[in-house]
């Protein structure tokens, strides 16, 4: 007789306790009696929260022309005693926390201009991915060529605008290299866009950096790095400080070419967010380098000298930078010198933040191993050139993430600005949408708006930051 | 036998200053040192200029003229008589007031968070996620006028606690004895009905009773380390631990309780009277809000350092303490956070940093710290920019550059020891 078993048994589905969803709720909700109190408070927590804000959220009005008329359709609607978000301000004054008193004939060119600062990053971005400078690149076009649909504008900027965004994908998609071309002129594109005028002006002011390089390139090989680029700095200061104006006269006499001219009082919202975060941040890069350098270098006055400003910058709060703009600025410059206090304040965030990436390249700096200095030396490179071929990529590289997220620091401390009279989002432009008769009151609603954007634009930078964190990882683990 | 001479030394030449690498540098610093006096000279030569246009003159004696306002919150004597350099003072302690409470709150709470955000529940780590980012992603300022409108517009005023026919428009919470109006928080203080003699000095006054019991903590805080102490001495010599928590609870709270009820110690509680509130503290909402929400902003970014200082614990490190046997709390407590310290220390000594950096931000909501009186209110009264800038930057900068020491005195002690 046989007692074996010939054919197998079905497979039993594990016990409910260890599958699915009771196993999962077992072991990371219930887990423990801490974990269950742990748990019930959090529940509790979202139920008081959502009991909070949703009803307020949920009964709020979109279209409406005064916070009279909001309240009116939410009692209507809820009962007297049901509190609601009054979103119908946000639907009439939106375009104030975007462009500020930006003239709405011109929003096209803001709205360019914002498009175009993702082209002349996207070869920076995304230095060896090609498939990701083209994705980005493309996006922006369209979503570019999206707004400019909504802005109001004559037929033919509009056809200008989406000819240049288009072709600005087909240079990402079959000549990558050549995007840096729009980096490079991005700048001068950006303050004639912005400000308007002649366009000769930020031209001339490009020929300046043509000279630069002019006297710099003959002068390098016999004289040194530092002479001559001290040189072709001097013949460049000649140029913008002496000839520039004529020349720029000059030529708007002879072809005259200008866009309607914008104030600068005029600039508000998170146009003057970005304007001051983006530009402040890329002027104080090369500076950043050249002061971590400094703090490294062995040379004793010019270590000194960097320290100095570092430790003073950082030591110091950025309002207190900020009231030096307004304020003192004028005091240090010549007499006859005025600038207006956009100007002002991206000078002194520049300075601000050149000492803190300073301190992020130093650590980028610092995490190179010592064999790559001295295989530089080896090879018989001097500084400069050890610097350009063999330390600033490698240190640059992992400096990233921490130049991002300065940016997000940056960024968010734009906000700041409103304390010297420029019109931020966050309180001037706020300020002055609820000192009108229709919106007076109102408390809420502006603050989550400019929040909501706020959040969307760092969350998104520092989840940017995290991939690139990954991506450069590169060790093995 | 080769010999190896060696080369010549060549001569000094002019040339070599800019060819020779021996002695560029100190070209390079001499052309360096020159441009920057040239430069200092260009600057003060138009502040020179600029300040003779203006007719004005650097001059500090404005400083012990009378400021002629108000400060709420002050802590040592002020009235609008004392002079402006009083009004700075006030203010740099107002400043350090809220940076030092901010800086303690938001370092308990964020290393809390930053645990919990660890943590294997998966509800909690979300939430503390969901709170981490909402307020690491926002401006500061935007939550220092939030938290300052939740108070503003949402407490009642200080009329309606006013008792009419038996009835008030609001309570006051926690058993009658702390009211928040939407002007400040007033809350129970405590008082001193026997104090000891105050010592006046002409900048604050001593109390005698406050020294006298912080003496007697200290004391005690001793006398139980000398306990425990030998407490681990028996246990090292026997193998057995005695008993001492009611030991140590009884030295560590009985002279200090007698001592206070020697002295008379009592609650005073706020009591509605006339307009306001009498009797008890009075925090200003100036001061709450910026408290609160510099403690809620930087425990989320607290939170962050010590997730990522934990996280750069090996895991080998928590394997094997799990293998001999402790529990997961003891786990974190001996093996984890020691070693994560390490990794957070550095971080969190700039998190302070720029804590008490951002305490400026008090402009927001118009409380009265050094950036508020001396470059706010004396600035604008005296019409003395330069002054007053250049003493408040200073100012800040001797902070910044006092805390940074003694962190990175803690930082270098608990540093590990390589050899």
């Amino acid at each position: 007789m046989q007692f074996t078993r010939t054919e197998m048994l079905p497979p039993q589905p594990p016990p409910v306790s260890q599958s699915g969803a009771v196993k999962w709720v077992r072991e990371n909700l219930f887990s423990g009696p801490l974990n269950t109190i742990l748990t019930l408070l959090s529940i509790l927590v979202v139920y008081y929260l959502l009991n909070l804000s949703l009803p307020w959220l949920l009964h709020g009005v979109w279209n409406a022309s005064s916070l009279t008329e909001c309240r009116t359709i939410i009692a209507a609607n809820f009962g007297p005693d049901a509190g609601g978000g009054c979103w119908a301000m946000i639907h009439a004054r939106w375009y104030q926390w975007i462009f500020g008193f930006y003239p709405p004939e011109v929003y096209w060119r803001p709205i360019l201009n914002f498009g175009l600062l993702f082209v002349a990053m996207a070869p920076i971005l995304f230095s060896d991915n090609l498939r990701g400078s083209v994705k980005l690149v493309g996006t922006v076009a369209v979503l570019t060529i999206i707004a400019l649909t909504l802005a109001q504008g004559p037929w033919w900027v509009f056809a200008l605008c989406s000819a240049l965004m288009l072709a600005s994908v087909a240079v990402a998609l079959l000549a990558p290299r050549y995007l840096l071309v729009a980096t490079v002129l991005y700048p001068f594109a950006t303050v004639w866009l912005l400000w308007g005028g002649s366009i000769w002006g930020p031209v001339t002011a490009m020929l300046g950096f043509v000279v630069l390089v002019l006297v710099y390139r003959p002068l390098s090989p016999r004289l040194g790095v530092v002479m001559a680029t001290s040189l072709a700095v001097v013949a460049a200061a000649i140029w913008w400080g002496v000839l520039d104006s004529y020349v720029a006269a000059a030529l708007e006499q002879v072809v005259s070419l200008s866009i309607q001219p914008v104030e600068s009082d005029k600039f508000g919202g998170f146009l003057l967010a970005f304007l001051i975060g983006v530009s402040s941040i890329s002027i104080s890069l090369p500076i950043g380098i050249l002061l971590a350098l400094g703090r490294q270098s062995d040379m004793f006055l010019i270590k000194t000298l960097s320290v100095a400003f570092i430790e003073f910058v950082r030591g110091v709060p950025l309002i207190t930078m900020l009231f030096t703009a307004s304020l003192l600025l004028q005091y240090f410059l010549p007499p006859q010198v005025q600038f207006d206090l956009i100007l002002r304040v991206i000078i002194l965030v520049t300075l601000f933040s050149a000492a803190y990436n300073a301190e992020v390249i130093r650590g980028g700096l610092a995490a190179l191993p010592k064999g790559q200095y001295e295989a530089a030396d080896a090879l018989g490179m001097d500084y400069w050139q050890a610097q350009r071929l063999i330390i600033m990529p490698q240190a640059l590289k992992v400096s990233i993430p921490g130049i991002v997220s300065t940016f997000i620091g940056l960024f968010k401390d734009t906000t700041l600005v409103s304390f010297v009279g420029l019109q931020d989002p966050l309180r001037g432009i706020t300020t002055i949408v609820r000192a009108d008769i229709n919106w007076k009151g109102i408390y809420w609603e502006p603050y989550i708006f400019v929040g909501v954007i706020f959040f969307a634009a760092c969350y998104g930078m520092s989840r940017y930051s995290l991939y690139l964190e990954r991506k450069l990882h590169t060790d093995h683990r | 036998m080769a010999v190896a001479n060696d080369l010549p030394k060549p001569e000094f030449r002019l040339s070599a200053l800019i060819y020779d690498t021996r002695y560029r540098a100190i070209t390079i610093q001499v052309i360096v040192l020159i441009l920057a006096l040239l430069f200092a000279a260009w600057l003060m030569e138009n502040v020179r200029s600029n300040l003779a246009l203006k007719g004005k003159d650097i001059d500090f004696s404005f400083l012990w003229r009378r400021a002629g306002y108000d400060i709420g919150q002050h802590l040592i004597p002020y009235t609008n008589d004392s002079p402006h350099i009083r009004a700075a003072f006030v203010g740099l302690i107002n400043t350090m007031v809220v940076a030092v409470v901010a800086s303690i709150l938001s370092t308990i709470l964020g290393v809390f968070l930053g645990v919990l955000r660890l943590s294997k529940n998966w509800i909690v780590s979300r939430l503390v996620g969901v709170y981490v980012e909402m307020f690491r992603n926002v401006p500061l300022l935007l939550w220092i006028i939030l938290t300052s409108a939740i108070f503003s517009e949402s407490r009642p005023q200080p009329k309606d606690f006013k008792v009419i026919d038996g009835v008030a428009k609001a309570d006051m919470s926690f058993w009658n004895s702390v009211a928040i109006t939407n002007r400040s928080s007033n809350v129970p203080m405590p008082v001193l009905d026997r104090p000891l003699p105050t010592i006046d000095t002409p900048w604050f006054s001593i109390s005698t009773s406050l020294v006298a019991i912080a003496v007697l903590l200290g004391a005690s805080i001793w006398a139980n380390r000398l306990l425990l102490r030998r407490a681990t001495a028996i246990q090292q010599a026997t193998g057995l631990r005695p008993t001492t928590w009611w030991q140590s609870t009884a030295i560590l709270i009985v002279p200090t309780l007698a001592a206070l009820i020697a002295m008379g110690f009592h609650l005073d509680y706020p009591v509605f009277k006339g307009f306001n509130f009498q009797g008890g503290l009075s925090f200003d909402h100036a001061f709450t809000s910026l408290t609160i929400s510099l403690t809620l902003y930087y425990a989320a970014v607290t939170a962050e350092i010590v997730r990522s200082g934990i996280q750069a614990i090996s895991r080998g490190q928590s394997e094997a303490a799990f293998a001999l046997g402790l529990r997961p709390g003891r786990v974190m407590s001996l093996i984890i956070l020691p070693q994560a310290l390490r990794v957070i220390i550095p971080p969190m000594i700039s998190q302070w940093l720029s804590l008490t950096k951002d305490t400026s931000l008090g402009i927001a909501v118009s409380y009265l710290d050094l950036r508020g009186t001396l470059g706010g209110i004396t600035l604008n009264q005296t019409g003395r920019e330069l002054e007053c800038m250049v003493l408040m930057m200073m100012i800040y900068l001797i902070i910044s550059l006092i805390i940074s020491a003694i962190a990175n005195a803690y930082n270098s002690s608990v540093k590990l020891k390589e050899r």
